[in-house]
């Protein structure tokens, strides 16, 4: 599914003193099945593009356009619904919930879905065997290693068969061993037929053949 | 579709449930102090409702009209040929004169109330004395109480009988003696009583009857029993009126506490809510969560603050308001009040205790979910 970005702008506190332009008027693709990365330093606007783009925000003006959707005008419900089915988000921090299991933490995107319990179960657990986990199911979330919550956070963003993956400074909180791990699960996930959407500032991963495209950004605009 | 929904809250409400069992410690302690409020409000209006059914049941075979002779606005003796100036009313099915009144007893430092039941306590050295007046006396079938009159005459009287424990919500303090040893001890006359009662057959015709007594009799008072009725209503309304005033304190206090732990979300649990929305719940799956985690508690709270308080009124004699509620009285009656429910009341407690607690968790929930969750990704 290509995702279209038109003229996107973003101002944070408009008309205060403290105005803030994030983004400054993008214009972008992104292609389907694909690895795409957004390079630049933090503050340069790529979690606040990537956010719009997976829905958790909406920008000030401008269009993005999901295959044949427009998304950006969509009302919340809507909006939601396009965010439940289309994306799922690796974020930097992981983002797991603390004292639920990491069956749990998993199944946590499809519970609005009311899909039958044993059903989420099932696809959580072979979720975990494909990424080598089954053996953590019951633990709570805490016990786990950076690699290992890292993982259960990818199966987390899979649960709901999701087109995009969307993974905001992934590697961030891993070591240079692990971030190489990542980028081969994320090549993986790609062969698969997803869609990937990555920010980083780490050479380990927009330096990494894994990745198909790389775009920088600086203040808000596109570089390269 | 049904079962889509269903399944739905029943994923919300497991969520629910493990949230609360991770903030175990703010989950007990909520549910602790709401129990507790639930428990007092409902002892309060379980007890004063048991009341006044209770009297109400009572004063059933009680006259439906007391005839009492007013002198200088109190309270007098009434000649006993009244009734016959009463005469044949219409409607009226019996009149008798009453012997009554009140002996201070400072052993005990105490007030029975005296009656006189000829037939009952016929014997002149013999009377019957309530439960009440036993346990404070210490005393038991066959042992002696002696009561001194206006003029300081000591009577020694052989206890009879305890009057039926049944009956100790109004006969607790009470007396029963002959009525010329009562005449002798608080020296009344012959041909004079406390008061006149009459029943009347028809509830319809009281009215007409007091109209007529009015008439007839200018220098007294009828008194209906609907009126003490209603006054026994007010003392109990008023004596549940000022616990509630007592308990407002701590209501207030628990309204902050649980708005404060309810709603004051932590920086934790508003993380909570942008990971739930990141990951593809919507702000009405957020707000049903915290709808039922409100439901759990408040309606937990309130089951078990019911029952304890069911158990403390009905079988345990609402020991912790007795005080208050039962009145100000030296012989406290002990009695169990017959377990009564009204759907009314129920309502009215669980409008009052679980509707604001879920509306004050709802409210700030939604402020926060309504927020753009990239706040997450940062």
């Amino acid at each position: 599914m290509l995702i279209q970005l038109t003229d996107i702008k973003k101002v944070f506190n408009q008309g205060r003193p403290n105005e803030f332009w994030a983004i400054q008027g993008v214009s972008l693709d992104f292609e389907p099945n694909r690895v795409s990365c957004l390079k630049g330093a933090s503050g340069s606007g790529k979690t606040t593009l990537l956010s719009m783009i997976g829905c958790l925000s909406r920008p000030t003006s401008g269009r993005i356009q999901l295959g044949e959707r427009m998304i950006s005008s969509l009302p919340e419900r809507f909006l939601t619904d396009v965010r439940r089915h289309t994306f799922g988000f690796i974020f930097q921090r992981f983002n797991l919930i603390p004292g639920l299991s990491v069956l749990e933490n998993i199944m946590l995107p499809a519970y609005p879905l009311g899909l039958p319990y044993k059903r989420l179960v099932a696809t959580a657990l072979h979720l975990l065997e494909q990424f080598n986990l089954s053996t953590k199911a019951d633990n709570p979330v805490e016990w786990l290693s950076g690699g290992e919550a890292q993982r259960v956070a990818i199966c987390r963003a899979l649960i709901n068969d999701p087109q995009i993956l969307i993974a905001d400074e992934p590697t961030a909180n891993l070591d240079s061993k692990l971030s190489h791990e990542f980028m081969g699960l994320i090549d993986e996930l790609c062969q698969s037929g997803k869609t990937i959407l990555i920010t980083s500032h780490d050479p380990e991963v927009f330096d990494s053949a894994v990745v198909d495209r790389v775009v920088e950004m600086h203040d808000g605009v596109v570089l390269t | 579709m049904m079962w889509l929904f269903l399944r739905k809250q029943k994923h919300l409400i497991d969520y629910t449930l493990s949230s609360l069992l991770r903030r175990m410690g703010k989950s007990l302690g909520l549910l602790a102090v709401y129990t507790l409020i639930v428990f007092m409000l409902a002892s309060v209006t379980l007890f004063t409702h048991a009341l006044r059914k209770e009297a109400g049941l009572m004063l059933q075979a009680s006259p439906e009209i007391i005839v009492q002779r007013m002198q200088a606005g109190r309270h007098a003796l009434i000649p006993a040929d009244y009734l016959q100036r009463i005469g044949r009313l219409r409607g009226v099915t019996q009149k008798e004169g009453r012997l009554w009144g009140y002996y201070y007893d400072p052993a005990v430092k105490a007030n029975y109330t005296i009656m006189t039941a000829g037939q009952v306590a016929a014997p002149l050295t013999e009377i019957i004395i309530g439960t009440g007046i036993a346990r404070a006396r210490g005393l038991a079938v066959g042992d002696y109480l002696t009561l001194r009159s206006q003029n300081g005459e000591a009577f020694s009287f052989e206890i009879a009988a305890l009057l039926d424990e049944k009956s100790e919500l109004v006969s607790a303090d009470l007396l029963l003696m002959s009525p010329q040893v009562f005449r002798r001890l608080f020296n009344v006359p012959e041909g004079f009583y406390t008061d006149l009662v009459l029943s009347v057959r028809n509830p319809r015709e009281v009215r007409k009857v007091v109209e007529k007594l009015t008439l007839l009799l200018p220098d007294t008072r009828p008194i209906l029993r609907e009126e003490v009725l209603r006054t026994y209503d007010s003392v109990f309304s008023w004596r549940q009126g000022i616990l509630f005033v007592l308990l407002t304190g701590s209501i207030l206090a628990f309204v902050s506490f649980a708005w404060d732990k309810a709603s004051g979300l932590s920086a934790e649990e508003r993380r909570e809510i942008g990971i739930l929305k990141a990951v593809g719940w919507e702000t009405a799956d957020v707000m049903r969560m915290k709808f039922w985690e409100g439901m759990i508690i408040s309606l937990s709270a309130f089951m078990i603050g019911y029952l304890a308080a069911y158990a403390h009124v009905f079988y345990a004699s609402a020991s912790l308001f007795e005080p208050v509620l039962k009145g100000w009285a030296v012989l406290y009656p002990q009695f169990r009040l017959t377990p009564f429910v009204d759907g009314l009341q129920l309502a009215t407690l669980l409008f009052f205790t679980v509707l604001p607690y879920i509306v004050a968790t709802i409210i700030p929930i939604w402020r926060t979910s309504i927020t753009d969750p990239d706040a997450v990704m940062r």
